[in-house]
């Protein structure tokens, strides 16, 4: 296609709106329910905290305010589903258009591809995506495309227990992610835009225990990529093929933010609805 | 433990539940000096600091000598039953429910004679008795008479037991059963033979050394808990609010931080959230359904227990934020009180110094075992009491405190 083809843009986009019509085109919802009850991450309690999401009337059509329903909220940016962005990380501090304010609009809306790990997750907590595991992977679905989502499918948000979803022992977490190495090859030979897992973190439940620590965010912020954590529904997405429309909140200087993620597949390719 | 008191019978739900009555609550402000003491279970009378005389009741001036300097003190409740009669009739609501009513007037070893509520098992008079300051259900300061020399305890005898909180046979909500003052505190109070616990806990993904083996207690059922969310504080209540007797507030947010050594506010804004908003919280949604059951037959709802801090009198600047949420988590619950009293609920405060946890690994000994916490709060509730000092650490600040505040704002602040 050529740029800046006016006639074929709204050609396309008047395609794409009939398309999300006739359900040629399906929208999965790949977000948990923000609320209170959702697990928030857990930092060593001596350490500076998270708040968790909390919901406070301002009024119920009551003598606070007798005609309307409205709340007031509070959290963490990095509280339920929601977007890294490469200024989280210390490695990404100094990059330019780094925070959720002054992110580049072009790449929140982008392709995904989705690694299906959950039968390796659901065998072992631990279970690491290796470089080997993406190359198998390469060899059935084609090469991950440049500027593109990897989305690591574990079906830990099936898990709606908090606790085991969140899966602490006395060492810590124990949740599924990436391997140092693999996060070095999606990066360096397959220029992905950022990395999305079903977990509370891009990384692994003991990558703090890794070399560097936390290899997800230290890599991927520090080339101004970007996260994405606790989605939900990756079982309804294809290998290949779909879309993320995955904007942050713009707030100023924000290191993340929760968001309403939405993947875009052609029918032929989306999975059942889940009950 | 007494038999005397059996377990009650299941409410009749076709009867109307009866409605709290108090009794008579109206104090001069010098006869509110009683209250002083009563409140931490002292009996203090006044004495002349001019000729030494000790008179009851409480007066502006010394009926010997006239003079106006007198001194509250610690009196030895040792005293003679004079004699006693039995009240049969009263205008009073409260003692219309409750007749016949047994009076004693007592003449203490100090000198003086006290007109006394009478423990049934006292004997006819003359007999040797031990008279104590108690707090009646609306929270003022009353006199009670018990043999001398026997082991009893007011919640053993069945008309005085209204002026304690008596754990026996009651349901208790725990609020945080989690950390060790609150595995403690469920221990504590099914030993004192409470019906049942309701355990509260949060972040159920954390699972910190002795939590399973509460899970495993009888009479305990673990409900998830959350003072810092108003969803969770609500449905809870909604949920068993109305079988809820005793509430036991043991969550805290607890960091050791002076006003410079954590910048900016997250950290107060924890402590706040739980040790201030949380009690705020638990105050909206459990306070008046309880005040509805202040008068449910033998095991009402009777009263409500907070964990605060001897930091909530005087801020301890090593330890700046937490104090200040202590401070004002005070205030919430001096109004809760105020509410509570209403119904004939007692709310009582507890005020330990610092505990032996994770937050006071730096501080030196003495400090108080989180059982030796718990035991104090069971025994508040046995006994007669609203303001709680355990441990010798808070017994320290509370007489510095009462006598100079500004001298102990200074030596905190060393």
């Amino acid at each position: 296609m050529k740029q800046h083809d006016s006639a074929a843009g709204i050609e396309i986009l008047a395609g794409f709106t009939t398309a999300l019509t006739t359900g040629a085109i399906r929208i999965i919802d790949l977000t948990q329910t923000l609320g209170p009850d959702f697990p928030s991450i857990v930092m060593p309690p001596e350490m500076g905290q998270s708040r968790a999401f909390r919901m406070e009337e301002i009024s119920h059509y009551d003598e606070r305010g007798g005609g309307w329903y409205w709340n007031n909220l509070s959290f963490g940016e990095h509280t339920g589903t929601h977007f890294d962005a490469p200024i989280h990380w210390v490695s990404g501090r100094d990059l330019p258009n780094s925070s959720t304010d002054t992110i580049p609009v072009n790449d929140l809306i982008a392709p995904a591809v989705v690694i299906d790990c959950s039968k390796e997750s659901a065998d072992d907590a631990d279970f690491l995506l290796r470089v080997d595991f993406i190359k198998a992977w390469e060899a059935k679905h084609g090469k991950i495309p440049p500027r593109c989502w990897v989305l690591m499918r574990t079906d830990w948000s099936k898990k709606t227990d908090p606790a085991a979803y969140q899966n602490y022992d006395e060492v810590g977490q124990h949740t599924p992610g990436p391997d140092p190495d693999a996060v070095r090859f999606l990066l360096n030979e397959r220029d992905v835009l950022g990395f999305g897992t079903e977990t509370i973190g891009t990384d692994a439940g003991q990558a703090a225990h890794f070399l560097p620590p936390y290899p997800c965010h230290y890599y991927l912020h520090g080339a101004g990529r970007y996260g994405l954590q606790c989605l939900t529904n990756l079982d309804q997405l294809p290998p290949t093929g779909s879309s993320l429309i995955a904007p942050p909140l713009k707030i100023l200087k924000g290191s993340g933010s929760p968001l309403r993620v939405l993947a875009l597949v052609p029918s032929n390719l989306a999975g059942v609805a889940r009950p | 433990m007494s038999d005397t008191i059996k377990r009650p019978k299941r409410k009749n739900p076709i009867l109307r539940t009866r409605a709290p009555t108090l009794p008579p609550e109206r104090r001069s402000r010098i006869a509110l000096g009683l209250v002083r003491g009563a409140a931490l279970g002292r009996l203090e009378l006044q004495r002349c600091a001019e000729c030494g005389a000790i008179q009851y009741p409480p007066r502006e001036a010394c009926v010997r000598c006239l003079s106006q300097e007198l001194e509250w003190t610690v009196m030895s409740g040792e005293g003679e039953l004079v004699s006693e009669t039995t009240l049969r009739h009263s205008q009073e609501l409260f003692f219309r429910e409750r007749m016949p009513w047994r009076l004693g007037l007592v003449r203490l070893a100090e000198g003086v004679s006290l007109v006394v509520h009478l423990d049934a098992r006292c004997g006819p008079a003359p007999s040797a008795v031990k008279v104590e300051a108690a707090l009646d259900r609306a929270g003022q300061a009353v006199l009670v008479a018990r043999p001398a020399g026997r082991d009893t305890t007011l919640a053993d005898e069945p008309k005085l037991r209204d002026m304690t909180s008596d754990p026996r046979f009651r349901k208790v909500l725990v609020t945080d059963a989690k950390s060790p003052v609150g595995q403690a505190v469920v221990r504590a109070v099914l030993e004192a033979s409470a019906d049942l616990v309701w355990a509260g806990h949060c972040e159920p993904w954390k699972n910190p050394p002795g939590w399973a083996a509460i899970a495993e207690l009888p009479k305990t059922t673990l409900v998830p808990l959350d003072v810092t969310d108003t969803k969770s504080v609500n449905e809870l209540a909604a949920e068993l609010g109305f079988k809820v007797d005793i509430v036991i507030n043991t969550a805290e947010h607890h960091r050791t931080f002076g006003l410079f050594g954590r910048a900016g506010v997250e950290t107060a804004r924890a402590e706040m959230e739980t040790n201030c908003f949380g009690l705020l919280r638990l105050a909206q949604a459990f306070g008046p359904i309880m005040q509805a059951r202040g008068a449910d037959g033998d095991s009402s709802a009777i009263a409500w227990v907070n964990l605060l801090s001897i930091y909530a009198l005087s801020n301890f600047p090593q330890h700046a934020t937490y104090s200040a949420s202590m401070a004002a988590a005070l205030s919430v619950s001096q109004a809760l009180r105020a509410e509570m009293r209403h119904a004939g609920i007692r709310v009582i405060n507890m005020f330990p110094g610092p505990i032996d946890d994770e937050w006071n690994q730096l501080l030196l000994p003495p400090k108080l075992a989180p059982s030796a916490v718990a035991r104090a709060i069971v025994g508040s509730l046995k006994g007669s009491v609203e303001d709680v000092y355990p441990g010798d650490i808070a017994q320290d600040w509370l007489a510095r405190f009462r006598d100079n505040p500004k001298a102990l704002e200074r030596e905190l602040g060393r």
